[in-house]
This record gives C-alpha cells, sequence and structure tokens, in this order.
C-alpha cells in the first residue's frame, strides 16, 4: 500500500519537522564539541575493551621498511582482537600532516594518527587531536617509564595530547672499506673532536674526503642542530619564545660544520641525500644520519658499514631526536565512545608490543622495553639508544616546526658559503622571533 | 589553429583560393547564417527565450563552482588570519596587504626575494621559449625523411609528469655525483659545476630543464600556425623576388602574429607560475634564493595553514600577472594598427 498524500497530516507534517529541528540541534550541538565534552573519557583508558565489535583507521607516515613492521604489528592486534578491526593508511609525512586537519574537519579522518612530538603542540591547538590523559593514568604510565624529555613534550597546556611510541635519534654512520684505506681502525670510529679530526686527516691524505657536508635539512641541517646543543647552545630559549640559534656557541658549531667544506673534508655543494649515497658508494667515509638507515643499510650486504653513537665535537654530548607518538583525532560529529576506548586499547597494546616496533629501526619509548634483554640483541639500534639521554628533542610549542625550518635555512646557507655563518644565523633568528611572535598571536598562547 | 596539422595543411595545399582561415574565415559565416535566420520564424518557435541560457547553465554552474567562488572566497580570507582549523579567524582588513610593502613585517623578505626569483625566471626562460621553438617549428615544417620522428622526439618531455623530470634532473645535476659534471669531466671542462646548490649556475639548470621540458608544446603550437600560413603568398614574395628572410619576416611573422601572442601570453604565465621545477631540484637553495611566488604560497598556505596571507599573495601576483597581460596584448595590438 502507497501513502497519499493526505496521510501526511498536518500535524504529522509539524511533528516531523520538529523532531528535524531537534535533530539539527543535537548536530549543532556535537559539533560544537570540544575538549571538555567529546568522550575521551570513554572507556577505562584502554585496558581492555567489550563492546560491540568496532573498525578504526589509522594513518601513519611510515613509508619506508618501517610501514611493513607497523602493518605486520596491526595484524596481529587483529587477529588477537576479534571485536576490533584497524585499517592502516600511509602517507609521506609532508602530505599526510598538510592532509590530517582537512580530513578531520570534514571528518573523514582517522581514529588513531602517528604524528611526531614536534607537531603534538601544532595539532592540539589546531583541535585536530584530543587529551588521552586517562589512557596515561589507566594504563599507570608516569615519567619514569619513558625518557624524560620525550614524555613532557606530549604536554599542550597540561594536557597529554601524546603517548609516546619510540625515539629516533641521529648516529655516526661510518665507512670500514675507507677508515682501512686511510690506515684507521675500522672497529673503532672516532668519538671525540681530536679523533674525529686526526682521521678526517688521515683520510686527506688519502685523497678521501671523508665527512660530506649536506646543506639540506636532511641530514646536513639536523647535524647542525646536533652540534648546536653539543657546543652548549640552544635552538630556543626555555619556554620556547624566543630563538636563540645565533648565540656565541651555535656560531660556532655551525662555523665547525661549515669549515668541513672550507678545510677540503667536504666537497662544497652537497646535493640533497649525496652525502649518503656517497657513504653507500665508498666515496664518503663519515655521515651523520637518522637511526632510519640502519635497515636500509642492512639490505646492503656490500657495503662495509658501522654505526656508532655522534662523536662529542663540542663541550657536551648531544644529538637531535623526535619521536613518534600515538594520538587519538578529535571527530566533528562528536566521538563514539566505542572507537575512542578501543583505540586506547590498540596504542596500549602496541605500546607493550614496541620491542617488536624496534625491528623497524626505531628505539622504544618504554623504558622496561629498551632494558628487555632481546632489545639488546638488536646491536645497532642499541648503540644509538645510548645517546637519548642527552638528546635535544624539539620543544613543544604550536607552529614550532614552522620556525625550526628557518635554522636549517640559515644552515644552509652557511654551509653553501652564501652568508657568513654568524650572519646567517643572525637573519635567522630575526625572521624566527617574528614568526614566533605570530604563532603566539595565532595560537593565542 | 587548432586543427590537426596534417589536415590543416593539406587543405591549404588542395584550396588555394583559402585565404585566412582561422578568424577572418568565422566571422562572415556566423553574420551570414545570422542574416539567413532573420527572416524565417520557423526557428523561433522551436526554444523559448530562455533556451541559449540554459544550454550555456552546464558549464557556468561547474565555472561559478570551480573558478568564480574560490576567487571571492580568496579575496574573503586574503582579508583575515585565516587557518580554517583554529575557531578564531580574525578579520584583519587589508593588513595582509600592507604587510608585504612594510619592509619590517615577517613576510617582507621572503615575499620580494621569492618575487624577484620569478622575475629573474621569467625573464630568462620567456624569450629562450619563445624563440627556440619558432626555430623548431620552422624547421620541421621542412619535408625532410623522418620528420615526424623528430616532431615526436622534441615533443617527448612534455609528456612526463614535473615530478618525474624534476627528480631525474636533480640527480643528474648533483655537483658531485651527478652525470652532467661526470660528462664535463670527461671533455676535460670542469667538473664541479655546482649546478643545483649556487646560482647563477642553479637559474642555468632551472631555465634549461624548463626549456627542455615543455619547448616541444610551443614548437607544435608554431607548427600548427605555420600550416595556416597560406603557401600562395610564399609563392607571390618569391615572384617579386624576395630573399628567405624577407619571406619570414614579412609574410612568416605576420601571419604568426596571433600564434606569437598566444605563445608569449601562455609562456609568460607559466614561467611566472612555476613551482614543481625549484621545489623539486634546486629545493629553494642556496638559502630561500630559486623559491618562486607560487612556492612560497603554497609553503605559507599550506604547510603553514597561513590561508590569510597566502591568499593576500597570490591576489598581488594574479594583479601581477594581469598588468603584465594587459601590456603584452597592448604591444601586440599597435603593432597590427
Amino acid at each position: 500500500m502507497t501513502t497519499t498524500p493526505a496521510d501526511l497530516s498536518r500535524r504529522r507534517l509539524l511533528g516531523l519537522s520538529l523532531g528535524l529541528g531537534a535533530a539539527a540541534a543535537l548536530g549543532v550541538a556535537a559539533c560544537g564539541n570540544d575538549d571538555k565534552s567529546s568522550s575521551s573519557g570513554a572507556g577505562n583508558g584502554g585496558k581492555d575493551y567489550t563492546g560491540p565489535k568496532v573498525s578504526l583507521n589509522l594513518w601513519n607516515g611510515f613509508t619506508g621498511g618501517d610501514g611493513d613492521i607497523f602493518k605486520k604489528l596491526v595484524d596481529q592486534f587483529n587477529t588477537e582482537h576479534s571485536n576490533i578491526a584497524i585499517t592502516v593508511a600511509t602517507y609521506r609525512w609532508e602530505d599526510y600532516y598538510a592532509k590530517l586537519p582537512g580530513a578531520v574537519s570534514s571528518g573523514n579522518g582517522p581514529d588513531i594518527a602517528v604524528m611526531h612530538m614536534d607537531q603534538l603542540a601544532t595539532f592540539a591547538a589546531r583541535k585536530v587531536i584530543q587529551p588521552v590523559d586517562d589512557v596515561a593514568s589507566a594504563l599507570g604510565l608516569s615519567e619514569s617509564d619513558f625518557a624524560a624529555t620525550v614524555w613532557k613534550g606530549g604536554m599542550y597546556n597540561n594536557k597529554r595530547y601524546g603517548i609516546p611510541l619510540d625515539m629516533h635519534p641521529v648516529g655516526f654512520y661510518y665507512n670500514k672499506a675507507l677508515m682501512q684505506q686511510a690506515g684507521l681502525d675500522p672497529n673503532k670510529p672516532p668519538t671525540n673532536r681530536s679523533e674525529l679530526e686526526q682521521a678526517l686527516a688521515a683520510l686527506k691524505g688519502k685523497g678521501i674526503q671523508g665527512f660530506w657536508m649536506s646543506p639540506f635539512q636532511f641530514t646536513g641541517g639536523m647535524t647542525g642542530y646536533s652540534l648546536v646543543y653539543q657546543f652548549g647552545g640552544s635552538l630556543y630559549n626555555n619556554d620556547a619564545t624566543k630563538a636563540t640559534f645565533n648565540s656565541p656557541e651555535a656560531v660556532e658549531a655551525v662555523t665547525w660544520a661549515a669549515k668541513l667544506v672550507t678545510d677540503g673534508h667536504s666537497p662544497a655543494n652537497v646535493g640533497q641525500d649525496a652525502d649518503y649515497l656517497a657513504l653507500k658508494s665508498n666515496k664518503n667515509a663519515f655521515n651523520v644520519n637518522g637511526i632510519w638507515q640502519i635497515n636500509d643499510l642492512k639490505k646492503s650486504p656490500e657495503i662495509q658499514w658501522g654505526v656508532a653513537a655522534v662523536p662529542q665535537i663540542g663541550s657536551k654530548k648531544s644529538v637531535w631526536a623526535n619521536s613518534h607518538n600515538f594520538t587519538i583525532v578529535q571527530q566533528p560529529k562528536g566521538s563514539d565512545a566505542n572507537k575512542v576506548s578501543a583505540s586506547k586499547v590498540f596504542i596500549n597494546w602496541l605500546s607493550e608490543h614496541s620491542l617488536d616496533w624496534a625491528a623497524g629501526g626505531q628505539v622504544p619509548a618504554r623504558n622496561s622495553v629498551r632494558e628487555d634483554p632481546k632489545f639488546k640483541e638488536l646491536t645497532e639500534v642499541n648503540t644509538l639508544a645510548a645517546e637519548l639521554p642527552d638528546a635535544a628533542f624539539p620543544p613543544a610549542a604550536a607552529g614550532i616546526g614552522d620556525v625550526t625550518n628557518l635554522f636549517y635555512t640559515a644552515f644552509n646557507e652557511a654551509v653553501l658559503g652564501k652568508k657568513q655563518p654568524k650572519q646567517a644565523l643572525d637573519d635567522g633568528v630575526a625572521k624566527a622571533d617574528k614568526l614566533l611572535e605570530d604563532n603566539r598571536k595565532k595560537y593565542g598562547t | 589553429m587548432t586543427a590537426p596539422l596534417g589536415a590543416a595543411r593539406r587543405r591549404s595545399e588542395a584550396e588555394p583560393s583559402v585565404k585566412r582561415p582561422s578568424r577572418d574565415a568565422a566571422e562572415p559565416a556566423v553574420t551570414g547564417a545570422a542574416r539567413l535566420d532573420a527572416p524565417s520564424s520557423a526557428p523561433r518557435t522551436m526554444h523559448g527565450r530562455f533556451t541559449p541560457y540554459l544550454f550555456l547553465l552546464p558549464y557556468l554552474v561547474v565555472f561559478g563552482v570551480f573558478g568564480l567562488l574560490p576567487v571571492f572566497l580568496g579575496l574573503w580570507l586574503s582579508l583575515h588570519q585565516w587557518d580554517f582549523q583554529l575557531p578564531n579567524k580574525p578579520f584583519v582588513g587589508l593588513d595582509n596587504y600592507k604587510e608585504l610593502f612594510q619592509s619590517d613585517s615577517l613576510v617582507f623578505s621572503d615575499w620580494w626575494e621569492s618575487v624577484r626569483a620569478t622575475a629573474i625566471f621569467t625573464v630568462l626562460s620567456v624569450p629562450l621559449l619563445v624563440v627556440l621553438p619558432l626555430g623548431m617549428a620552422l624547421l620541421l615544417n621542412r619535408s625532410f625523411p623522418g620528420r615526424t620522428f623528430f616532431r615526436a622526439v622534441y615533443f617527448a618531455p612534455y609528456v612526463l609528469g614535473v615530478a618525474v623530470i624534476g627528480l631525474l634532473w636533480r640527480f643528474l645535476l648533483d655537483a658531485n655525483l651527478g652525470f652532467v659534471n661526470h660528462l664535463l669531466g670527461l671533455v676535460g671542462l670542469p667538473s664541479d659545476t655546482p649546478w643545483v646548490t649556487a646560482t647563477p649556475w642553479a637559474w642555468v639548470s632551472l631555465v634549461g630543464v624548463t626549456v627542455w621540458w615543455t619547448c616541444g608544446f610551443n614548437a607544435v603550437i608554431y607548427l600548427a600556425g605555420l600550416q595556416d600560413i597560406p603557401a600562395e603568398l610564399y609563392e607571390a614574395a618569391t615572384m617579386d623576388g624576395a630573399t628567405r628572410w624577407d619571406k619570414f619576416r614579412h609574410v612568416t611573422l605576420p601571419g604568426l602574429r596571433p600564434v606569437l601572442l598566444f605563445v608569449i601570453t601562455t609562456t609568460i604565465l607559466a614561467s611566472a607560475n612555476m613551482f614543481g621545477q625549484s621545489y623539486l631540484i634546486t629545493q629553494g637553495a642556496p638559502g630561500n634564493e630559486t623559491r618562486t611566488v607560487v612556492s612560497y604560497i603554497v609553503e605559507r598556505g599550506l604547510a603553514q595553514n597561513d590561508a590569510g596571507r597566502a591568499a593576500a599573495m597570490s591576489i598581488v601576483l594574479t594583479l601581477m600577472l594581469i598588468v603584465v597581460s594587459v601590456a603584452n596584448f597592448r604591444i601586440f595590438r599597435y603593432r597590427e594598427d
């Protein structure tokens, strides 16, 4: 039987429109959700999940070999949890960070997102991710379980936004064949400034430019970053309100890097990745590069290489490092309590299984996992884990990533000989202070 | 102009009486049709007053939504401090525009450095992209064995995406490991030229790669234009004792004028919007010297989520390009008079 127009009486029409109005009002209320009213308190903070079956989307930027290991871990999680199904999507980090806010505000974002530590504050300020304090408290996680800087880096405006998964410092890669050629002991990489300078002199004697200095952020700029902290400097003051990378210590550090070129230990105009490719093709002896290259080098058994902690060139030990964190994404239509609590179960599970993740070439963030004897078996990764107590992580402030890029630009100009190091860094700081001021206005902090 | 090359050529050979094919011929045809149409009232009853607009509507909707609306949204954005994710998007009036001209502002030096980069690139690349393809088209317009093959060869790079050519040349041009320097070394030339990390070499690379990449496209346009020049004009010129240069100067160039205007205008616009090459090959290095305006707009608007300033810059760039294009049209019209 079909409904005739007459059936749709005025009363019913009225009721219908009232209902629609109410639904719309509810929708608006849901859109107005923010930290306080959203269901971030759902579940028991990740201990377990007993609700109906949910499917979750997770986004990350693990495009390298680490991506496969991550997927394997997710598969294992899915088989162990019959009522949670996680789907993983992987994008290049740059695309990923540009894509995420739009996806979230249009309601097409993921439920869980992996994020670098220095991005957490920015994305928290932009209301892309939601607090996860209860995950930390329910799981009994505290600062003592993690490296202190990494744990503190997840805080923004006194709320926790990230659960650290791993830490990834830079390390000192060396080509054993070239060291032998120069009469150096290939099993004793330099550990301090004088040993390094002697090794470079020996290599130069054999006509080898031993330490190619890339002017680009990956990973010349990161070498410069490490050196600034080694010489006693810092990129920012304590509360990251002023840029300080033109301090005398920072100038000395960048000058040391730029001098590798003028002293003939590095060719001029090293291209992006050319330093690392030269190490692999027996042209470059030393390269400071990310821990993530370990797995790449293991793929080429013909290369004789080793990795050690970055030599102490300045007055103290320090290296650039960053950390991957799990975050829970805000949903513009209001969070589904079941999904949020299932997400927390996953984050906790993977954090506990981060030893397997270490095989992807990352150092687990949890102290207990790092002390596991099985982690000690991962020789190379374990070597670099020793650097972490002295690592210089980027500060947690909204928009800080864009400001740090100005240091990398200054480093680029200095290493390319475009400007004197002091001039380049002074110019960079002048611009950085303006950007920091602008960020304060924008994010209202 | 856009007729298939072979067809255009065959037509001009077969019908020597056809004079100016494209524009001039089209006009009388239209007016003729209109006159024929006027007395008979039968077709008029076939459609109402709005029929033509209804036919236009589908395109108008698409153009409105994806063309006009974004322009007005951009104007609106440029008056705000706009991060679409932040709750407060304060109205700032013309501040985003003023900042571009205040030497102590955050964006002033970066903005003008990028304008300078775009200007250098445009000034260097446009003459080459206008003249070289013309020479190529003249050569490819003659009949010789293997002509089709060469036409394909010169056009081939254009089908590659910017990501492909960018990555390809970044490795080929690497100062220390690149193939270009290796080859130069083999023939005894300096083998340490910093092709992508120092100026002026970076400009040589960017312009060279762009010319290699896109000159085939302009050559094809010229070729179509050349084939639209009636053969009897050349015959008449030969009768009058014109030399080869005379024929080029007084027959080919005037015949190509509309094509030339099109090529120059589109090439200037394309060069002024250059982004991918510098983004991939030089990455703006040294410092930000080769970062173009579009590159800077993308960085501010999409990476730093500063849509307001990025929109203001886009609009200023648009105004600059309108001025250049108008000047371009004026110059060509002046010559026509």
